[in-house]
């Protein structure tokens, strides 16, 4: 995508939204200017900047927990029918379950602090990477196994050379798709019990203190994490799978 | 160099492809192996190159029993041989780098092996100097076999085995890699066991003519071939000739 197309779609997004405040002339919808304003003053004299870190520690720790323990579960799985046969048919029902339902239980379970957001966090990402890494070690051309084990491969470096490198992009397609989700479902737990993280400033600037284009704010810093975490993604993918991007 | 002592062998629950088979192929030779697709011809490769067991019988390279790859067996496939993320310097490396990754154990790497990187020797004696830092999805097929000969010959092999590796090429650069990959055979004393269902491909690079036609083997069928690699023999009177008789070998096979 060209940077100056996405300049254009911001800009026409921006302009939707000054269109719908001439529209509804309310409050409740502030304009993107006065928001922007907000959310410097909050975010340089504020707690906005506090609240973000919050949030963008929760998610960047979830991720990485998830990659460290869904890769190899998933490489270990996919380059062993056995292990494969045994075990898709629990991951193919575990996988669709909504882990946004499982908030309540968790925070019963791990109680308030961080621990149990970055495992709600967790427990979404991982089913996600853990079956694109799987699919994609499973699928891997035998061809190419072949002229590797021809070459004195072993199992060892086959997981180095062969393995690894393969699920990498797999790895980024799965943080891509579900960094969104992650990120709105961190919302719903930081509206839980806790008075860190943009999901409880959002939330108590809207509902309790009624300070509308605060609570905007909180809504573009939220954003801008996701959108944040997203461009991060893409650029590591630019960085790591350069082979991806070659004409 | 190589010795098959009544090698038996079928997949599961199929009929058996090899029976009792013993063969026999001498240092330097380079044998071409040609018959109609599925019918063994591939396996008997994998085979030598240790990568499926026979169900009785013994393989011997080099008087030792083959019980798994050895590492101075270069094995060359048709494609998919090469890692589409690595660049083509990275690719003909590969073989260097898994040796690397073990050490000179004897299992993954002759004992006697001492730890190298560079290829570029090799990127320049196959002509792809030029292309080292693209990726396999640049380049063309031709330029991807000679990748792949590149990284086996790094290696130092002195067997090489050849699955159909010209068969997706343009027959002008089909021609060109079958005269280079006798050349380089000839210069590295290789011996050359050749996998094709292209007639004129097993004349030209066989000095002898393995047939495959019906499994399960028992005796190997094989025409000889003397004046393979000489100068212009695949434009004389004698190619045409051995191409024929292939071919009324083959069509007999086929209709028996």
């Amino acid at each position: 995508m060209k940077r100056r197309d996405l300049l254009l779609a911001s800009l026409g997004i921006l302009l939707l939204w000054q269109s719908l405040v001439l529209v509804i002339d309310r409050p409740i919808l502030p304009s993107p200017l006065l928001v922007v304003q907000v959310f410097l003053q909050e975010l340089f004299r504020g707690e906005l900047a506090a609240h973000f870190l919050s949030s963008l520690w929760r998610v960047t720790a979830g991720m990485l927990v998830s990659v460290a323990l869904a890769v190899p579960a998933g490489l270990a799985i996919g380059q062993s029918e056995h292990l494969n046969r045994i075990l898709s048919p629990v991951i193919y029902l575990l996988y669709p379950i909504p882990k946004v339902v499982f908030v309540p239980v968790v925070l019963l379970f791990l109680g308030i602090g961080d621990l149990a957001k970055i495992t709600i966090i967790f427990l979404i990402l991982f089913f996600q990477i853990l079956v694109l890494v799987r699919d994609q070690a499973a699928g891997l051309p035998p061809q190419l196994l072949q002229s590797l084990r021809s070459l004195g491969a072993g199992r060892r470096a086959l997981f180095r050379f062969v393995y690894l490198p393969a699920s990498l992009p797999a790895i980024l397609t799965a943080l891509r798709q579900s960094v969104g989700t992650a990120v709105a479902v961190l919302y719903i737990a930081e509206l839980f019990a806790t008075q860190k993280g943009l999901g409880y400033y959002i939330y108590y600037s809207g509902s309790t203190l009624l300070d509308y284009p605060a609570m905007y704010a909180g809504v573009l810093a939220m954003s801008l994490l996701g959108l944040g975490l997203y461009f991060a993604v893409d650029w590591l993918e630019r960085l790591l799978c350069r082979w991806k991007f070659v004409e | 160099m190589i010795e098959t002592h009544s090698l038996t062998f079928g997949y599961p629950n199929s009929p058996l492809l090899f029976d009792n088979f013993t063969w026999q192929v001498r240092q330097g030779e380079t044998w071409a192996v040609i018959g109609p697709s599925g019918e063994g011809k591939s396996t008997l490769l994998a085979l030598l190159a240790g990568l499926q067991k026979p169900l009785s019988g013994e393989i011997r390279i080099e008087g030792r029993p083959l019980t798994r790859p050895r590492p101075q067996t270069g094995l060359i496939l048709q494609d998919y041989g090469l890692l589409p993320w690595a660049t083509v310097r990275e690719n003909a490396g590969l073989g260097l780098r898994v040796r690397n990754f073990y050490g000179p154990d004897g299992a993954h790497a002759p004992r006697n092996y001492h730890i190298q990187t560079d290829v570029t020797a090799w990127l320049v004696r196959l002509g792809i100097q030029s292309l080292a830092d693209q990726y396999p999805a640049q380049i063309s097929g031709g330029q991807r076999q000679r990748t792949a000969i590149a990284r086996t010959l790094a290696l130092n092999p002195d067997l090489l085995l050849m699955d159909e590796p010209f068969s997706s090429l343009d027959a002008v650069i089909r021609d060109s890699l079958q005269t280079l990959t006798l050349e380089l055979c000839a210069e590295q004393n290789l011996t050359l066991v050749l996998v094709t269902h292209t007639i004129e491909e097993a004349a030209a690079m066989g000095s002898k003519i393995l047939l495959l036609g019906q499994p399960p083997y028992s005796k190997p069928n094989i025409i000889a071939n003397p004046r393979h690699g000489s100068a212009d023999f695949r434009s004389s009177p004698a190619f045409h000739a051995l191409c024929q008789e292939l071919r009324k070998e083959l069509s007999s096979i086929e209709t028996a």
